[in-house]
């Protein structure tokens, strides 16, 4: 039952906060804190002892709808990702700008915490997707009301292009549910051994499931709202997006894709790896030029997430496993680097990187987190980026040496694009802007002070995170390799 | 006693962790002590370790410490490897480094920075000694992009300069594109060979060469990492980060850009010499590229007149000859020469160092001249590297350049010539840059003739120290034909000892022979310091101002005009291509039919809405229509 402490946790302190007026701040803090906990104490227990940890209470019976839901030792590692970076988003947000009508925005912090542990956890396809609509309604307010110029024509975008998809899962969710045998179900478990759907219905299924899914990631050429909407957002928002939203999309692929559409998935294989990594390379080459700081950020973003996309759709062990930890990896630094330049944007009022400069000589203690977080982002070794990165191109080396170089050119030009913005907003000598800049707070060391240590840690010793998802893992590769396997078997008997 | 091992490294890490927190507070001098304090004790262990491995009381062996990353039947053990190779890697890396250390004391003393510029040395050395010992390819390469990470933030140390900065950040992505060739080589070899560890890939690539595929593919990841190594160690085409990263202080050239770093590529191959040895088709490539690197950077070096620029082409070309020595298949030998050269070149950007130090911070030599009375030890100890790199027996440069040109001759004569040819350019540039240093008349302000002085003995005696090591640092592999006993090639044997049995010529070059081309290359060069005596001592002339230049001369001093060759041709396009997808792709097409679907759903839905006039008349009609189409569907 530890999986409904979860999801119910940061909902009853989400609805405390929203009474809570100015200690709003507080509660919500303290029930991430509460979920942190129980996290990190789960992470290391022993996850096979699915009795205390999952749910599975029926709910609307005649439909076939149960609260069911699971945690494995993937998601396991998404909750953790979401326990780590909640607080410190709460924290950030102490310093610096203050939030007007702040019980509303913490309690929209900590309902979007429920969602997306509700998102991460469900093994029913109809809890799955309430609670996948569910996390767009905290973001679409944290952004639109809190958010900067043109936030609502941004938002807006932003809203209807993810519905959209959403719309197209929906159909796929409704088309999948009628195959299951009646009395119908959203079980995952019974939509995982479906024998009987046939080519057409599982390719439309589908696409309708990746579509949603690629929006919400974004992969290239659906990423278009991203860059613009991080960019006006909060910073809070930025991060939420960024750090944990995002990961929605892939883990959709992971747990709903892979497992129920395996033979479609395996048709369309080469093509999504071709699309990850084209993508790859055009935000890399996009993120050179960039003039908003946060604008370059959410390109590098989009690069990185092409990349995860990549390795994880070679279905090998070092794929899958990429996936899994620079999720958490990524999460983590962009988390970070967001928080950097909110940081500078607080002092500055400025997101345009030429206007800045010097800032090191003012803040060595920032600029020392800075490098640290943009050594993780450009995936130096003993930084937690490499480790992701590493195993995600040695699962695209063995797939196809020709995309892992081309992939690999995003190497080079995320040394680029970082160092040249590195350079530009803190080295060389101050102007008018940034000659007053002063040094990080204690508060903002809170935040990022953790984030620095978790990159090297986890850069040191990545078998941490890479041990409890093993297992689970490796029942992805081997149930697509099975299912390849069976194709060939079909085509060689006809 | 390999028990220490991990010792090695770590201690200067320790010295990066309490300079690095406590720079604030830290008292100058201490950290100086600290910084070098924990390099010098890393040194004495590697000393010990040394005897110990030498007379035969430890063997070559792996430490294992934990499972750095685990995937499946995949694993990447954190392990270090001490054999001969890393043993004598240790004792230049702590020993040259511990030296540098000392001498910084010196030279960074009035710098702010000082206590920062001690961690990141620390933090450097850390690397390093990572990169040397690590016992598979994934812990060379953390160390290996540790180090250039340590090499771009001291290269752009005075971060208040912009030029430096792009120095930095020029010298960081010029690595990157070879380190793409390194961990492409990386998975090559895992998808070979299910394994990063250096023993069980030598042992597998020993049962690949019978067939051709097998040979295609050790040919594959020796070519892709080289393309790591020529960036690294600075090789054609990627070498134009290393004149550039002369901004950083002359401590920082002296280790990382000449002594350590810069020679990681020549490391890493020899220590995958079983490969390249496989792999003849690379081996060529590598001793093509080598000596026209050699060549190429010893041209260049004849026109310039920043001493530290000079001494910066100087180190690219001998990197050349390394490549060259390992191309031709003598790893000793281009070991041997990474060895005298970190004695001699040190020596020599310490000097430059002792020499910019006096004057102010000035480095053109044109305005430089007669400094021999006034700075004595430099002077001397600069003559000493200057005769040892131009290759005059018995100094240290004489036996290893040596041995590459005779195995480059038993491999091809025609290589051997422009290897020789090559001296003779090193022996003029060397000698041009002695003479309107040291000797002539004063050419600075008067300002700078007064402060001309000395320096202090933190930083002369490491000058003493190199200059004994730059004078006898060849006897270690004396060859046979001098009546040696090539003690360095015996110690090496159990590393090399599969490539020195595939590659072991036919017929050895008889001993006239040898010591004919001994005379050729030491005759050329002495008359090439000749040249430049007659030139620069006896014509007294001075170099031209830089616009006055013409012709060839103005070709070499704009260094072939490579940099602009590279600006034109891939660091533009690459800015219009980013511009073009931004602008073009992402914003007029990708971002346009998202926002034109969206307009087209409202323009739709605006159309659709018009139907709902509220006119019960009209609603009734559309639902007649509706049911006839229906029950003829129906009756259809």
């Amino acid at each position: 039952m530890i999986v409904a402490a979860l999801i119910l946790i940061p909902f009853i302190f989400g609805l405390i906060s929203l009474f809570a007026s100015k200690y709003a701040k507080y509660t919500s803090l303290v029930g991430a804190l509460a979920f942190a906990t129980i996290s990190l104490g789960m992470v290391y227990t022993d996850l096979s002892t699915t009795a205390t940890l999952n749910c599975n209470v029926p709910w609307v019976p005649s439909l076939g709808i149960s609260l069911i839901f699971n945690i494995d030792g993937i998601n396991a590692i998404l909750l953790l990702l979401t326990a780590v970076i909640t607080p410190l988003i709460i924290i950030s947000s102490f310093s610096g700008r203050e939030y007007s009508d702040n019980a509303n925005f913490y309690a929209l912090i900590s309902f979007m915490q429920c969602a997306l542990a509700g998102v991460f956890t469900a093994n029913d396809l109809f809890c799955f997707y309430i609670f996948w609509e569910l996390a767009l309604i905290p973001i679409y307010f944290i952004c639109a009301i809190w958010g900067g110029e043109n936030r609502i024509q941004v938002t807006f975008k932003f809203f209807i292009y993810t519905i959209f998809g959403s719309l197209f899962m929906l159909a796929g969710i409704i088309t999948l549910y009628l195959q299951t045998p009646a009395p119908h179900s959203f079980d995952w478990n019974v939509l995982n051994t479906l024998d009987s759907v046939d080519d057409l219905t599982e390719i439309f299924i589908f696409i309708c499931f990746s579509l949603g899914f690629a929006i919400k990631m974004p992969i290239f050429p659906l990423h278009t709202w991203q860059p613009t909407t991080y960019a006006v957002s909060p910073t809070p928002g930025t991060m939420l997006l960024s750090g944990i939203m995002l990961k929605m999309g892939i883990w959709g692929f992971i747990h709903w894709v892979l497992p129920i559409t395996p033979q479609s998935f395996i048709a369309w294989q080469n093509i999504f790896i071709t699309i990850s990594v084209t993508g790859i390379v055009y935000a890399s080459v996009i993120a050179i030029m960039q003039t908003d700081y946060k604008k370059l950020v959410a390109y590098s973003s989009i690069a990185h997430v092409g990349m995860i996309a990549a390795g994880l759709f070679t279905t090998n062990i070092e794929g899958v496993q990429g996936a899994v930890i620079q999720m958490f990896s990524h999460g983590v630094n962009v988390v970070g680097l967001f928080f950097v330049l909110e940081i500078i944007h607080r002092r500055t009022g400025t997101y345009t990187i030429a206007h800045l400069g010097g800032i090191a000589h003012k803040a060595p203690f920032l600029s020392v987190c800075f490098v640290i977080i943009m050594l993780g982002t450009v995936a130096l070794p003993l930084t937690n980026g490499f480790v992701g990165e590493f195993l995600l191109f040695t699962s695209l080396f063995k797939y196809q040496p020709v995309l892992c170089t081309t992939a690999g050119v995003s190497v080079i030009l995320g040394a680029v694009y970082m160092l040249r913005m590195y350079k530009s907003i803190m080295l060389g000598s101050t102007n008018d802007i940034t000659q007053n800049f002063t040094d990080i707070t204690f508060e903002e060391k809170v935040v990022l002070v953790p984030i620095c240590l978790i990159i090297i840690a986890m850069g040191v010793y990545p078998n941490m995170i890479l041990s409890i998802s093993e297992p689970y893992s490796y029942d992805i590769v081997n149930f697509i390799k099975d299912n390849r396997t069976d194709i060939l078997t079909y085509i060689n008997t006809k | 006693m390999t028990d220490l091992l991990w010792l090695i490294p770590l201690l200067p890490f320790i010295g990066f962790v309490i300079n690095g927190v406590c720079y604030k507070i830290m008292p100058k001098t201490l950290a100086a002590i600290i910084a070098s304090g924990s390099v010098a004790v890393s040194f004495i262990i590697s000393l010990l370790l040394f005897f110990a491995l030498k007379n035969g009381d430890i063997q070559s062996a792996t430490s294992f410490y934990y499972n750095f990353i685990t995937v499946g039947n995949f694993n990447v053990p954190f392990s270090l490897l001490y054999d001969q190779l890393s043993a004598l890697m240790l004792l230049i890396v702590t020993g040259v480094g511990f030296l540098i250390h000392v001498y910084s004391a010196g030279y960074m003393h009035d710098d702010e920075g000082h206590n920062k510029f001690f961690a990141y040395l620390n933090l450097f050395v850390f690397f390093m000694l990572l990169l040397v010992l690590g016992a598979n390819y994934v812990i060379m390469f953390i160390g290996w992009e540790g180090v250039g990470l340590c090499s771009y933030l001291l290269i752009g140390f005075w971060f208040g300069n912009d030029a430096y900065n792009d120095a930095a950040k020029k010298a960081f992505v010029m690595n990157r594109i070879g380190d793409l060739g390194f961990l492409l080589g990386i998975f090559m070899i895992i998808v070979n060979f299910g394994t990063v560890d250096y023993a069980e890939i030598f042992t597998k690539a020993k049962d690949y060469e019978i067939d051709y595929a097998g040979v295609t593919v050790l040919t594959g990841i020796t070519l892709l990492l080289f393309v790591g190594a020529t960036g690294k160690s600075a090789q054609i085409p990627l070498y134009t980060w290393l004149p550039d990263a002369m901004a950083g202080p002359t401590p920082v050239s002296a280790l990382i850009h000449a002594a350590t770093m810069v020679t990681a590529g020549i490391y890493m191959v020899a220590r995958s010499n079983i490969l390249y040895t496989l792999a003849p088709v690379t081996m060529g490539v590598m001793a093509v590229v080598g000596i026209a690197t050699a060549i190429f950077a010893a041209t260049i070096g004849l026109k310039q007149n920043d001493i530290k620029k000079v001494l910066a082409y100087s180190t690219v070309s001998q990197l050349g000859y390394m490549f060259l020595g390992l191309g031709v298949g003598t790893f000793t030998g281009a070991f041997f020469h990474v060895m005298t050269h970190a004695f001699f070149k040190a020596l020599l950007f310490l000097g430059a160092g002792s020499v910019i130090h006096a004057m102010s911070g000035e480095q053109d030599v044109r305005n430089m001249g007669a400094l021999s009375k006034k700075l004595p030890i430099t002077f001397i100890t600069f003559i000493i590297a200057t005769i040892a790199i131009a290759g005059i027996p018995p100094f240290a440069g004489f036996f290893s350049k040596d041995e590459i040109l005779a195995k480059a001759f038993e491999y091809s004569p025609i290589l051997w010539g422009f290897g020789v040819l090559g001296a003779g350019f090193t022996s003029y540039y060397m000698f041009r840059l002695l003479f309107l240093t040291f000797f002539g008349s004063f050419r600075g302000t008067h300002e700078q003739e007064h402060h001309l002085h000395e320096s202090p003995l933190t930083m002369t005696v490491p000058l003493m120290v190199l200059a004994v090591l730059s004078m006898v640092g060849g006897f270690i592999n004396i060859p046979e034909v001098l009546g040696g006993t090539s003690w360095l090639k015996e110690f090496l044997a159990p590393v090399f000892a599969y490539s020195i049995q595939k590659s072991e010529p036919a017929h050895a070059l008889s001993h006239d022979t040898e010591y004919m081309l001994m005379g050729i290359s030491v005759g050329v060069s002495v008359v090439a310091i000749a040249l430049a005596f007659i030139m620069y001592i006896v014509k007294k002339s001075v170099p031209a101002s830089d616009s006055d230049e013409k012709g060839l001369a103005r070709l070499l001093q704009h260094k072939y005009y490579v940099d602009e060759l590279y600006i034109a041709i891939v660091q533009k396009p690459l800015d219009k291509l980013s511009s073009v997808f931004y602008a073009i792709v992402e914003l007029k097409f990708i971002d346009a039919l998202v926002n034109i679907s969206g307009r087209g759903a409202i323009n739709t839905s605006a159309l659709v809405r018009k139907i709902q006039t509220g006119n019960t008349g009209f609603y009734v009609f559309a639902m007649v229509i509706g049911i006839i189409i229906i029950i003829g569907f129906t009756l259809v």
